[in-house]
């Protein structure tokens, strides 16, 4: 049901763990879907230098995390943050119909922990 | 490792011995067995044949045995069809939390259309409480249908009790014993059921053919028109290489019954110790009460079908009733009606034993369970170390 890409990213996670004081940390899910991701970064100069992330969920959402984290690392927040979860789903060169609204969200972390190191960054 | 099938549950192999007995009606035995000629009484002979081999296995009369596609549709002929012949009398049907979809829907189905229905509760093993049918059981109850054991959890639910208690209320008592076939016993002229559904792929017979057991003098409406086959109650030419498969999986099913489930239950308990042995992981459905070949375990922490798609790579063929693969949004109706929280149903896994298995796959599928939930727990966004 999943294609080889999706299989790959499944099996060989990228950047997956926790990170040692991010940037900003987003999360989206909730436990009645299934699927909860949580997306780490560190920015510098409007730069995200490295991301990170935690899912707990099915094939698609462990996938389409690890292909968001390649997709995202070395971009501007600006780049990133016109990464939409369609874009996700096309890097992963197709998901299950089933499975692009319920557990297709890891650009929607990405940009909750963008919102989170901008409000973090306006505080400071 | 060669592939490790844990999914009887859903399917089992079909057996050499039913293949050939079926293969003289695939080849040579084509006649319909409606037909007076020698070709059409070649099939006759083998429709009865299967009939009697059924019969016999259940403990009831040949008469008594309704031959249709499957469990789904024995289910709905059984509850479909009563409640039709009944209407007049009453308009009260009674079923469980955990039955499958193939009784739940169809129950649902007919509340829709004029019938009043009452779904008992399961306590935290999946089991129904006599008690509690018989508080439901009104003057206006036409039908029971409980299960007789349980798909997912394996519970098996007390039926002669359950039955007892229609019975004594002259109320129709149905049960899907879909899994069951093959793991118990049954005397159906001395047991208080009046219908029972079966299907033969669930006991290494052939896919698209079932039965449903009408106990004498029980009053069932048709469903489908057509021919009189099947005392009209079933019309439409037999499946008849189908329905003599299900004579010969039945027979050998139901032969030295004890024997092979004192088989799976040790390979069984042996599996359940072996993973409850790993932190967080609970079993779910009843210690004892649980169908030989019936394992069902929640990891927390982790998804059902990552774990599937993870077990599979690995060469072992298992089901969840995580949402993700049940279809729907929502995690399996009977781990619900147990009470599990959503993560521990999205978390659980089906390994349903089968006369193949042994003790070192066994061996093999703790250890690669154990890793398998090792490796998913380290990228859980809800881990708790």
């Amino acid at each position: 049901m999943y294609n080889e890409k999706v299989m790959d990213h499944f099996q060989n996670p990228r950047n997956v763990g926790e990170m040692n004081s991010p940037s900003g940390v987003g999360e989206v899910g909730n436990m009645k879907c299934g699927d909860i991701m949580k997306i780490y970064i560190k920015v510098k100069d409007d730069v995200i230098e490295d991301i990170k992330f935690l899912t707990f969920g099915c094939g698609a959402a462990i996938a389409s995390s690890s292909v968001l984290t390649e997709m995202v690392k070395g971009k501007t927040l600006q780049e990133a943050e016109a990464i939409t979860n369609q874009r996700v789903a096309d890097e992963l060169e197709g998901l299950p119909p089933a499975k692009l609204h319920c557990s297709n969200l890891a650009a929607d972390a990405l940009h909750n922990a963008i919102e989170d190191y901008k409000s973090r960054a306006a505080s400071n | 490792m060669d592939k490790i099938y844990l999914d009887h549950g859903a399917t089992t192999p079909m057996k050499e011995e039913v293949l050939e007995a079926m293969l003289p009606y695939l080849k040579g035995h084509f006649g319909n067995p409606s037909s007076i000629h020698a070709f059409g009484r070649e099939s006759r002979k083998g429709l009865d044949e299967a009939r009697r081999k059924v019969a016999a296995s259940l403990g009831a009369q040949p008469e008594e045995i309704i031959f249709t596609s499957g469990g789904t549709e024995s289910d709905n002929l059984a509850i479909q069809g009563a409640a039709r012949a009944l209407e007049n009398k009453g308009r009260h049907i009674i079923t469980s939390a955990i039955e499958h979809h193939a009784v739940l829907d169809t129950v649902m189905h007919l509340g829709k259309n004029g019938f009043d229905v009452t779904i008992l509760p399961v306590d935290q093993y999946g089991m129904v409480d006599p008690q509690d049918l018989q508080k439901a059981i009104t003057a206006d109850t036409i039908l029971v249908s409980i299960m007789t054991a349980n798909n997912e959890i394996g519970t098996i639910q007390p039926i002669e009790e359950l039955g007892r208690i229609c019975r004594d209320k002259e109320v129709y008592f149905h049960t899907d014993a879909v899994q069951s076939i093959g793991h118990m016993h049954f005397q159906l002229q001395d047991q208080p059921i009046d219908m029972l559904s079966l299907s033969a792929h669930k006991f290494y017979g052939p896919k698209g053919v079932g039965a449903l057991y009408i106990r004498k003098k029980t009053r069932l409406e048709q469903l489908v028109f057509g021919g009189g086959q099947e005392r009209k109650l079933r019309p439409g030419t037999e499946n008849l290489p189908g329905i003599v498969g299900l004579g010969r999986a039945i027979e050998l099913a139901c032969a030295d019954i004890e024997g092979k489930k004192q088989k799976l239950i040790k390979l069984r308990d042996k599996l359940i110790d072996g993973l409850l042995e790993i932190d967080d992981v609970l079993l779910n459905g009843h210690p004892s009460q649980r169908l030989p070949g019936n394992v069902n375990v929640s990891a927390l922490y982790v998804e059902g079908e990552s774990l599937l798609l993870s077990l599979d790579i690995k060469g072992i063929a298992a089901s969840s009733g995580s949402a993700c693969t049940s279809g729907s949004l929502d995690p399996s109706h009977v781990l619900m009606a147990i009470g599990l929280d959503h993560q521990t149903a999205h978390g659980s896994l089906r390994l349903s034993l089968g006369e193949s298995n042994t003790e070192e796959q066994v061996d093999y599928v703790v250890e690669v369970y154990k890793e398998t939930v090792t490796r998913l727990r380290k990228m859980s966004s809800v881990f708790k170390k």
